[in-house]
């Protein structure tokens, strides 16, 4: 589901051809027919945006049917555990949960906790910050806390209790009824019935089943709860931590696994260690204390001997236990510092310097003119990257400068080029979707002015400290005291091995790598660049570089490649054995316990402590690991079992629950809550959003528009629309629409269309085709349409940039913004030009009553409509144009 | 030339007595095409490399002759790709040897109309500059509680995920150093 596996992870999808061809079933439940659909058993449509509805609808058959797998469920789930007795679900107060505030759009969710835990203090943090401090400091990063969780949580085994989560689970989806499905995704009832049969029936002791998915789930403002909803699926059905079960993400760039794990993102230390925030964490002592609050269970118990590694990774000598290891030297933040919040306040000049790495964002970012008009509101710009892509061009040949929107002459933005060395011209790791890093090998030299990124940011961080010799600046003092003597060959290139011995980490008192995480000390007595990573270079041997030829070894090939952590190939695979240590069935052994030798064997490496047997109970006040009782598989879980519902760590809410997106042509048949209540909108008037129910003149964008990748392009195009190959296979873009919509619009096939929505107009070839096909939703015929989204202005072939019709609107959580679903118009031939476009968008806009306020209602239950989520505006032009600081 | 040479270059004889009777193959075969060795037999040495396109992370033997690289294919040692190599994948060496990578520093001076080129050094050094000065005048020492701070919201950062880790490492560190929050990756898009 959301994923075009075949399309875009072609190799991978080779083991699901193979899987098919051995029997196993495969279903694509997707908006559009793909090439995945192609080789599927079965296409089942549905809406976009709709999933949590469906996935809903799988739960409630589940659960009406009893056809979960109870033993697992008592055992590995927090199933049978008491929520406390004011928490309000979405069926009693119209699909919001308790705690709601209409004015800051957020939740304490206090009342979501377990009856006899305890909230932790950020639950109770001061209200109006919530939404900030929360969302920025507290998600996608570490574990969510459950003070107390490590004692007797109040439980009923069996599972009759009206408030046990899986009664709860029961009523919150009671109304997710096949023909509700049917209404809301325009599913037909028997294609959704026909999946719940076989994933039921092929799920259980014998048999498990997967799900996959890629951004065509994350992209949403609901997109963190679309994989809550499929892990409570496979949670209940007993298909996570078991061989051929999981939830599979299937990311999209060669190393973004690495780029979370070991993050340039502003919310994250490396290892999913939180960044400090400004009024929670000022000191070393709260920051730990907020990462494993008291009385919990797990491994994030040991986040004390983390973040005093990775400080003295970062700051060596300087750091001591005197100075909390400088822990004082690391930047606070205090809410949203994320991408698109970053882009506005260019916009609005609070920005200064801006550094591009591989990444286009002129094409590839939602909303592309706000990106653009941000870009030439800045001081200077460095642009690495391996061709001359639009975002270092935007000052001459952007869409804007048509439009009169920026004029070069005018434009103060000072740009730095520099030609990037590519993948065969450095050597390092890269993580892949399963979190495998592998290592590559330099093969040449880059020529000319081509550097790697380790060379620039090296070089950088030793100007920097030359520049700042001697200044007695305190603020300087994190950049003079960095540790920054990486071994150098090559001349000035910083040794990539030695980097990841970094990360790995080292003994300090004997100067060699440590084997694991489980060898880091909090006295700083060791130092670790990112504890999940430690283990690469265990026994002093680069682990990534392994490559042990597959027919060599068994169908986990441990010897290719290095898996965090510590090489385990599938995550909590405790859960792969019954309470008693046993595989659940033979034909689906993992792992196991070995009695005779006292401790966990099997195909994989244990995820698990390995002499801690499975019948094991903790005495009274343990913490931490030691706290994990020998049947708790989900060791970094605060209770150490697998959430069906989430007392902690989500924004929106403790259940996965349908709500309409941002911008939709329907009212939400479930709830009176139309969208996320949650979401992050941005009111301003450089971001519109079309209007949806209940707002009035939806209409005016009927149709419901997603973008997707194809096989011949990759992502923005910087490493595709350049290459003649590619190019070639894929020249034009291209909008697919059904026969009926052709008919409706009068879209001719092959000919010129334009997608119109209240941000701009993109040109693209029409493709007629009944892969695209009207569903039924409430009475009405739904049409969908769809682009790919790879084409700019340069390269060998160009195009309109797609993500210019999306505005920004993000999901809360992880702040990812919802490009996988909008509305539009489309229109036969081309868009106008130039100033032109801009008064045919306007009167769009018009038509549709669109205003500052549009979208930003975003509760919308009786009673509670009315606040409006705006950002204050400069004068009656809202924010700055960049061409007035000319 | 012998004589029977000369009538086993003549593909009709060698489609009637050889054993590729419907002259598809060998029979068909000039000289020239006879000759003719595959790219990665020849290469001086083989570096491993992993696809630099989506996350399935297919191994790749990049080939290298004469310090260039005549060819990249899939490793077919590889437990994941098992060799294969998609479209993307495939046209990796056009990527890394084509025309279209960009060899110097290029500058636009602020209301220039046009690129100048500059010295690499020098535009390193202009960069630090910059750095310094950004930092400065965005710096933040407290909230308007009083709370530290100790950040710059005057510098920002984007990064695409084909970033090595070890490149990630560098970059967050020294971004965290400076006192820059706004360092975000195509991770969070």
């Amino acid at each position: 589901m959301g994923s075009n596996m075949a399309e875009c992870h072609p190799v991978g999808f080779q083991w699901v051809t193979e899987a098919k061809a051995r029997g196993a079933k495969v279903f694509h439940i997707d908006p559009r027919f793909t090439r995945t659909s192609a080789l599927a058993d079965r296409h089942v449509p549905l809406r976009a945006g709709t999933d949590i509805a469906f996935l809903g609808g799988v739960i409630n058959y589940i659960l009406s049917h009893d056809l979960d797998f109870r033993e697992y469920v008592l055992a590995y789930t927090n199933a049978s555990f008491i929520v406390r007795e004011d928490y309000r679900d979405a069926e009693d107060l119209d699909g919001l949960f308790s705690g709601y505030d209409p004015e800051t759009a957020s939740y304490d969710p206090t009342t979501w906790q377990y009856e006899n835990t305890e909230p932790t203090s950020r639950d109770s943090a001061r209200p109006q910050e919530h939404k900030e401090e929360a969302a920025a400091y507290e998600h996608g990063a570490h574990g969510p806390e459950v003070k107390g969780a490590a004692g007797n949580i109040a439980t009923d085994p069996t599972l009759q209790h009206p408030r046990c989560v899986y009664q709860i689970l029961k009523r919150h989806y009671a109304r997710y009824t096949p023909e509700m499905v049917e209404e809301v995704c325009g599913t037909p009832k028997e294609h959704f019935l026909r999946v719940c049969e076989v994933w039921t029936a092929n799920s259980g002791r014998e048999r498990t089943s997967a799900v996959v998915y890629s951004v065509g789930w994350t992209q949403h403002s609901t997109g963190s709860q679309y994989i809550r909803a499929a892990s409570i699926v496979q949670l209940l059905l007993g298909n996570i931590g078991r061989p051929g079960g999981g939830v599979f993400a299937l990311r999209g760039h060669a190393s973004i696994q690495g780029s979370t794990d070991i993050p340039t993102l502003f919310n994250l230390l490396p290892g999913y260690l939180p960044m400090p925030s400004a009024s929670t964490t000022p000191d070393l002592a709260s920051y730990i204390e907020h990462i494993r609050a008291d009385g919990q269970k797990g491994f994030w118990h040991h986040a004390d001997a983390y973040i005093v590694s990775l400080l003295k990774e970062y700051w060596g000598d300087a750091a001591t236990p005197e100075n909390d290891f400088c822990f004082d030297y690391l930047p606070r933040i205090d809410g949203d510092h994320g991408t698109y919040r970053t882009v506005m306040d260019m916009i609005d000049g609070k920005v200064f310097g801006y550094f591009l790495l591989g990444q286009n964002p002129a094409v590839g970012s939602a909303h592309g003119k706000l990106q653009r008009l941000g870009m030439a509101n800045l001081d200077w710009m460095v642009v690495r990257d391996l061709v001359m892509i639009e975002s270092a061009t935007f000052w001459k040949d952007s869409p804007e400068v048509e439009t009169g929107e920026i004029v070069p002459e005018h434009c103060r933005t000072e740009v730095f080029f520099f030609p990037a060395a590519s993948h065969v011209e450095k050597e390092g790791t890269f993580t892949q979707t399963q979190r495998m890093l592998q290592w590559r090998e330099k093969a040449v030299d880059p020529v000319g002015d081509q550097r790697s990124d380790l060379w620039f940011f090296h070089q950088l961080g030793l100007r920097l400290k030359e520049r700042l010799a001697g200044s007695t600046d305190e603020r300087d003092r994190p950049l003079l005291d960095l540790a920054w003597d990486y071994a150098t060959h090559d001349g000035d290139e910083p040794s990539a091995d030695d980097v990841l011995r970094h990360i790995n980490g080292h003994d300090l008192t004997t100067g060699r790598v440590v084997d694991s995480y489980l060898d880091l000390k909090a006295d700083g007595t060791t130092s670790c660049g990112c504890w999940i990573y430690s283990g690469v270079y265990a026994d002093g041997v680069n682990q990534a570089a392994r490559r042990k030829p597959r027919r060599e070894q068994n169908l986990y090939a441990l010897e290719w490649g290095w898996v965090w952590p510590l090489n385990r190939r599938v995550l909590y695979n405790r859960a792969s054995a019954d309470l008693q240590g046993r595989p659940w069935s033979e034909r689906k052994a993992l792992v196991w316990w070995d009695e005779e030798r006292g401790e966990w064997t099997g195909h994989d490496v244990p995820d698990f402590e390995p002499r801690k047997p499975p019948g094991y109970v903790p005495p009274p006040g343990a913490t931490g690991p030691s706290a994990l009782h020998g049947d708790d598989p989900f060791i970094m879980q605060a209770d150490g079992k697998g959430w069906l519902f989430a007392p902690a760590g989500l924004l929106d809410g403790p259940l996965p629950t349908h709500y309409e997106p941002h911008e939709s042509p329907v009212r939400n048949p479930l709830y009176g809550q139309q969208g996320n209540p949650t979401r992050r909108v941005y009111g301003r008037l450089d971001n519109p959003s079309n209007p949806a129910p209940p707002e009035p003149h939806s209409e005016v964008f009927p149709y419901v528009l997603t973008t997707a990748r194809l096989t011949e392009h990759h992502t923005a195009g910087g490493m595709s629309r350049w290459v003649p190959y590619l190019s070639e296979l894929q020249p034009y873009l291209f909008v697919e629409v059904s026969p009926e919509l052709a008919r409706a619009r009068g879209l001719e096939h092959m000919g010129w269309a334009h997608v119109v929505t209240s941000r701009t107009a993109v040109d693209a070839r029409v493709m007629v085709t009944d892969r695209m096909k009207p569903l039924r939703v409430q009475d009405r015929v739904i049409h969908q349409i769809w682009l790919p989204y790879h084409w700019g202005g340069s390269g060998l072939v160009d195009g309109d940039v797609v993500n210019d019709l999306f505005g920004v609107a993000l999901e809360p959580n992880v702040f990812i913004q919802e490009t996988k679903v909008t509305t539009c118009d489309v229109r036969p031939g081309r868009r106008p030009r130039g100033r032109e476009l801009l008064d045919y968008v306007t009167r769009y806009r018009e038509r549709a009553g669109i205003t500052l306020e549009t979208g930003t209602r975003v509760a919308t239950t009786d009673g509670l409509g009315g606040v409006s989520h705006t950002e204050p505006t400069k004068g009656p032009d809202g924010p700055r144009r960049p061409e007035e600081d000319a | 030339m012998g004589i029977r040479t000369w009538i086993r270059s003549w593909p009709v004889y060698r489609q009637l007595t050889g054993d590729d009777p419907l002259g598809r193959g060998t029979a068909a075969q000039s000289p020239r095409s006879a000759a003719l060795g595959a790219r990665t037999t020849s290469a001086d040495r083989t570096a491993r490399s992993v696809c630099p396109f989506c996350a399935v992370g297919c191994a790749q033997n990049v080939y290298v002759k004469d310090g260039r690289i005549v060819q990249i294919e899939g490793d077919p040692d590889s437990p994941i790709s098992r060799g294969r190599l998609c479209p993307k994948g495939s046209a990796s060496k056009q990527l890394v040897t084509g025309p279209q990578r960009e060899r110097k520093v290029l500058y636009r001076a602020p209301y220039a109309t046009e690129w100048t080129e500059l010295d690499l050094d020098t535009a390193m050094d202009m960069v630090t500059d910059r750095v310094i000065e950004a930092r400065r005048k965005g710096w933040q020492d407290t909230d308007a509680h009083g709370n530290r701070l100790r950040r710059t919201m005057g510098i920002a950062g984007l990064g695409g995920a084909t970033l090595d880790n070890e490149e990630n490492y560098l970059i967050k560190k020294l971004f965290t150093a400076m006192g820059a929050v706004q360092i975000e990756n195509q991770a969070r898009i």
